[in-house]
């Protein structure tokens, strides 16, 4: 098979394959979690501004002081590793034109050598963040095998996209299809996997907000 | 003997919701939630973690509500979760989780961890792997109406030791008035001094009350233990004989898990809200306080500072009150570095106080250390509260350790300082 | 016939002076990147050269290799090579025809056994015996295999012998293959593009002239000084990609302004060759430049890996699974969602009320 036809592929059927898995496995996880739904508290509440499942849903982004001093790798390298992931993601012109004819939105992006930097930066994140994770001992204790895959499902992407943009090791149109090749892999594994928390962490901070809310504490 | 594996899944079952099943897919095992728990902090244990505290009810959520891991219990490639499980986890969801809340308030994906742990002690209860003295504690409270086994008898004795002390009557099953007052056996046995300060505030206050005789105890072993049948016995004693003497509002004590056993999980025990309102006293103090009916006649002058009871503050919403009440009685009020919502449990809420092994009680004291330091660093010999369990599980510690802080209840402290 | 002159005395006769030769030899080590001095090698060598005898086989094509390697507005330094080498048999450029043209070549290649270097434009049919191209009652693959066993070298010029081109584009109804599928144990350089730009075919000959051995080549047998970087590397309008300026249409603003054109498809990025450097009509330009993207036409497939106008990060083809999936999608959840609640009754029903005895 020449690498244009690889090429070809993984952005034709490959694709299609795994949107259809993504979306598919989306919706099925959605329904299945958020259907069991939950009782209905009949305490009376304590309204309180500022406490409710949507506020929480956007403070628990801010960090805590006190405990980004005792994990600061696990609170920066996490902010650095999702920033730097969702401006390569969503800045770079070949992914917003990717997103345009998948959606029908588009934005301006970055320019590509913004993107080289932030590329750089979040690998360098996810590197520090797997030592992380295999030195301190709550990390390594709690970790399984689906950590380690699901990390090397989100570094592989970012990685052969700077191999591809940068021309090294494979030929370039070889080493491009690599790259969509493991963006598919990691759609297929998201539903079924921690990595579905990028869809689920909103409606958990939503549910830990509004149970709190209730009694008039803002989480 | 009729505990057993099958009743405790079909507990967990029964108790799985939605929020569960968001939880569990939304950890990604960044083990921020060990950082915020005094258990681990203290330890540097990481079996204290607490979602990993949480593994039992996981996989039942897993193999029991989710396609996936249907077909992986019924292709036998699952981990069915054991009776021999649930014993080791006995020593995770009780003697080392007070259920203080703290986790939930970090977790950077949103899980409200303590919510679950409150679920899988339904599981654990009723498969028999609760600990002994939580258990016995659940039996006198059923049996005897307070989990220290504290009858009607000897609270009419404290009732007319506060009374000869105050010179005031202490009025019972009195119907139609505006507050039913609840105790806490903590109170009755080591603080009856509470009582009195109540009676003392009330009456300067104008405000009509009584105690029941039926239902005197606010706290409830069922929730520490984690049995809702046995809550919900225990809270509907409350509920029955308020609602009966067609009392305004109930009177919720300094107790911690008190306050959330009849404020928040009474309701929801009963399937319908109350005929009267639950209000914790330091609400109702507060409201003196704005009202001006709550005049000092002079202040405590030597340094305190306050420590926040998890059930009250965080997990109760009780927020505002505590410090404006203090610092209308103390002169030098010096605020802990973690203060309010984010302040450290003092390691023997949830039931683990009455948790008698030498292990636990040795992990009690290990962990206190973390108050140990606050206190330290606030540069006080004073610390002030509002639950008596609290109170007693942190003298005991202080008195371990050698130290020389004397802890103060902030109902006591107000009603001391009262103009007469 | 390829004759015993040397090429110097050829140019002399032809009229070519020495200085419009060695202006013709600098240039050439200046396309091919050699080092200082190489002019003067070149210009030495071919000046000795005895031309060799070339074979030029034309297969399954549309002749535009040929045409692009001729095209000429004045005498050109494409012109002078044709004079290098002896073009011994090109049915498309010979004067000859018929029997006499077929002699030719019989006659070439027995004289020059193992020394001639045969060109190759077109593919090879290979379905039902390989019917579908024949000369002289020849299929293209015997001819091929036949001539193949006595050159040299095999320099197979455009897309279509170097990778089977558009005939080989899907379904191949004419099982149209490259020369490599079918010759395995001669060197092969592959001149690709559709057409190849002349310089690049003029330079590999040049350099196979004057060192008697094929240039340094990339893992597609491309000559890498002319194939080693894509067009996206060298392009003039790299800025514009690198800042985010597309052309979004052929005649918008930015089309005007002359802004990257990778959102009209251009496959600048995943296509090795030197027209953006090296330019066609004597660095006229080349396609991106006249406002069109480029189509890739230099690699293998190019004709079946995507629309032209389908930029390279875009589906290649429409995602028709994502309704279907997303339906599926929901009758999982709901099937799961129904049984879930089954479970949840069955477990309340199993509720039996906790007593004391229940905790131990």
């Amino acid at each position: 098979m020449s690498e244009m036809i690889f090429l070809a592929w993984v952005r034709g059927m490959g694709l299609n394959i795994a949107i259809g898995i993504f979306l598919l496995g989306t919706i099925w996880r959605l329904i299945e979690i958020y259907t069991l739904g939950r009782k209905q508290d009949v305490a009376a509440p304590r309204h309180r501004s500022g406490a409710s499942g949507w506020h929480t849903m956007f403070r628990r982004s801010l960090p805590i002081p006190g405990i980004m001093q005792r994990s600061p790798v696990s609170y920066i390298g996490g902010y650095i590793f999702h920033i730097g992931l969702a401006i390569v993601v969503f800045l770079f012109a070949p992914h917003i034109k990717l997103i345009q004819s998948l959606v029908g939105l588009s934005w301006p992006g970055l320019p590509s050598q913004l993107i080289d930097a932030a590329t750089v930066v979040t690998l360098a994140a996810m590197l520090v963040m797997l030592f992380d994770r295999i030195n301190k001992p709550v990390k390594r204790f709690l970790s399984t095998f689906e950590d380690y895959f699901t990390w090397a499902l989100t570094f592989l992407p970012v990685l052969t996209g700077y191999m591809a943009v940068k021309h090294l090791a494979l030929p370039y149109a070889t080493m491009l299809a690599i790259h969509i090749l493991s963006v598919e892999l990691l759609l297929i594994v998201l539903p079924f996997s921690k990595l579905f928390h990028a869809i689920t962490v909103f409606g958990s901070r939503w549910y830990n907000g509004d149970i709190n809310g209730r009694r008039g504490v803002p989480v | 003997m009729s505990a057993s594996l099958q009743k405790g899944i079909n507990a967990l079952k029964e108790v799985i919701d939605a929020p569960v099943a968001s939880f569990f897919a939304s950890c990604v095992h960044c083990g921020l939630c060990a950082e915020a728990c005094l258990f681990f902090t203290e330890t540097d244990d990481p079996k204290y973690t607490p979602i990993h505290k949480l593994e039992p009810l996981r996989r039942v959520y897993s193999q029991e509500y989710t396609l996936l891991g249907r077909l992986g219990k019924m292709l036998g490639l699952s981990k069915p979760v054991t009776d021999d499980e649930l014993e080791n986890w006995s020593e995770l969801v009780y003697d080392s989780c007070t259920m203080c809340g703290r986790c939930s308030l970090v977790c950077p994906v949103g899980n409200d961890i303590v919510y679950m742990v409150r679920k899988l002690r339904e599981g654990m209860a009723v498969s028999g792997h609760a600990p002994d003295g939580i258990r016995s504690a659940a039996k006198r409270t059923i049996e005897i109406g307070s989990p220290m086994g504290v009858k009607w008898p000897a609270v009419q004795h404290v009732i007319k030791d506060q009374e000869t002390a105050t010179g005031l009557t202490i009025p019972i099953d009195q119907p139609g008035v505006d507050i039913m007052v609840l105790l806490s056996s903590m109170e009755v046995m080591n603080y009856p001094e509470y009582l009195g300060a109540l009676a003392k505030i009330f009456h300067k206050a104008g405000i009509s009350w009584t105690l029941s005789s039926e239902a005197f105890e606010a706290t409830n072993a069922g929730i520490q233990i984690g049995a809702s049948d046995l809550a919900r016995e225990i809270v509907s004693r409350i509920v029955v004989a308020a609602e009966k003497l067609g009392v305004k509002k109930v009177l919720s004590p300094e107790c911690g898990h008190a306050y959330m056993a009849i404020r928040w999980e009474g309701p929801n025990l009963m399937g319908r809200p109350f005929k009267f309102e639950v209000v914790h006293v330091l609400e109702l103090l507060d409201e003196l306080r704005r009202a001006g009916k709550l005049k000092m006649k002079d202040k405590f002058t030597m340094p305190v500072t306050l420590h926040d009871p998890c059930q009250i503050v965080r997990r109760g919403g009780v927020l505002d009150a505590p410090e404006p009440l203090l610092q209308q009685v103390v002169t030098d009020y010096r605020p802990v570095a973690d203060r309010n919502i984010w302040n450290w449990c003092c390691g023997g809420g949830g039931g683990a106080s009455a948790i008698h092994e030498p292990d636990a009680e040795a992990l009690r004291f290990k962990v206190f250390q973390i108050k140990k330091r606050q206190i330290e660093d606030a540069g006080v010999t004073t610390m002030v509260t509002f639950c008596a369990n609290c109170r007693i599980v942190m003298e005991e510690a202080i008195d371990h350790y050698g130290m020389n802080t004397q802890l103060l209840g902030l109902t006591e402290l107000l009603a001391e300082h009262l103009e007469d | 016939m390829a004759d015993h002159d040397t090429l110097a005395q050829r140019l002399i006769q032809q009229g070519i002076s020495r200085r419009a030769f060695l202006k013709f030899c600098t240039a050439m080590a200046s396309l091919m990147a050699l080092p200082p001095g190489s002019a003067q090698a070149i210009a030495a060598a071919l000046a000795q050269a005895k031309r060799p005898s070339v074979i030029w086989l034309s297969f399954q094509e549309c002749t535009g290799c040929t045409e692009s390697l001729t095209r000429s507005h004045s005498p050109t330094v494409e012109s002078l090579i044709f004079d290098m080498i002896s073009l011994d048999y090109h049915h498309t450029l010979q004067a000859a025809s018929g029997f006499a043209a077929e002699k030719a070549r019989d006659d070439a290649m027995k004289e020059f056994y193992g020394k001639y270097l045969l060109l190759v434009d077109g593919s090879i049919p290979t379905k039902d015996g390989g019917i579908y191209s024949t000369i002289a009652g020849m299929t293209n693959l015997d001819m091929l295999k036949d001539a193949a066993k006595g050159a040299a070298a095999i320099i197979s010029v455009g897309t279509c012998a170097a990778f089977g081109g558009i005939p080989k584009a899907n379904p191949n109804p004419t099982g149209a293959v490259a020369v490599s599928d079918i010759i395995k144990d001669k060197p092969i350089v592959n001149i690709s593009g559709c057409p190849p730009i002349p310089a690049v075919i003029t330079g590999v000959l040049a350099h196979y002239l004057t060192f008697g051995a094929l240039p340094e080549l990339d893992n597609l047998n491309r000559p890498k000084v002319f194939y080693g970087e894509t067009i996206h590397d060298r392009c003039y309008r790299r800025p514009f990609y690198d800042q985010g300026k597309f052309a979004k249409t052929f005649d918008d603003e930015g089309a005007r302004n002359g802004w990257c054109l990778f959102e009209l498809g251009c496959k600048g990025p995943t296509t090795h060759n030197a027209c953006a450097t090296t330019k066609w009509n004597g660095g006229a330009g080349f396609p991106i430049e006249a406002g069109h993207g480029c189509l890739g036409c230099s690699e293998p497939d190019f004709w079946d890996a995507g629309s032209f106008y389908t930029a390279l990060s875009m589906p290649a083809t429409p995602l028709t699974f994502a309704t279907g999936a997303a339906a599926v999608g929901v009758a999982a959840g709901v099937g799961v969602s129904l049984a879930n609640s089954a479970k949840k009754r069955a477990a309340k029903a199993a509720h039996q009320p906790v007593t004391l005895n229940d905790l131990e």
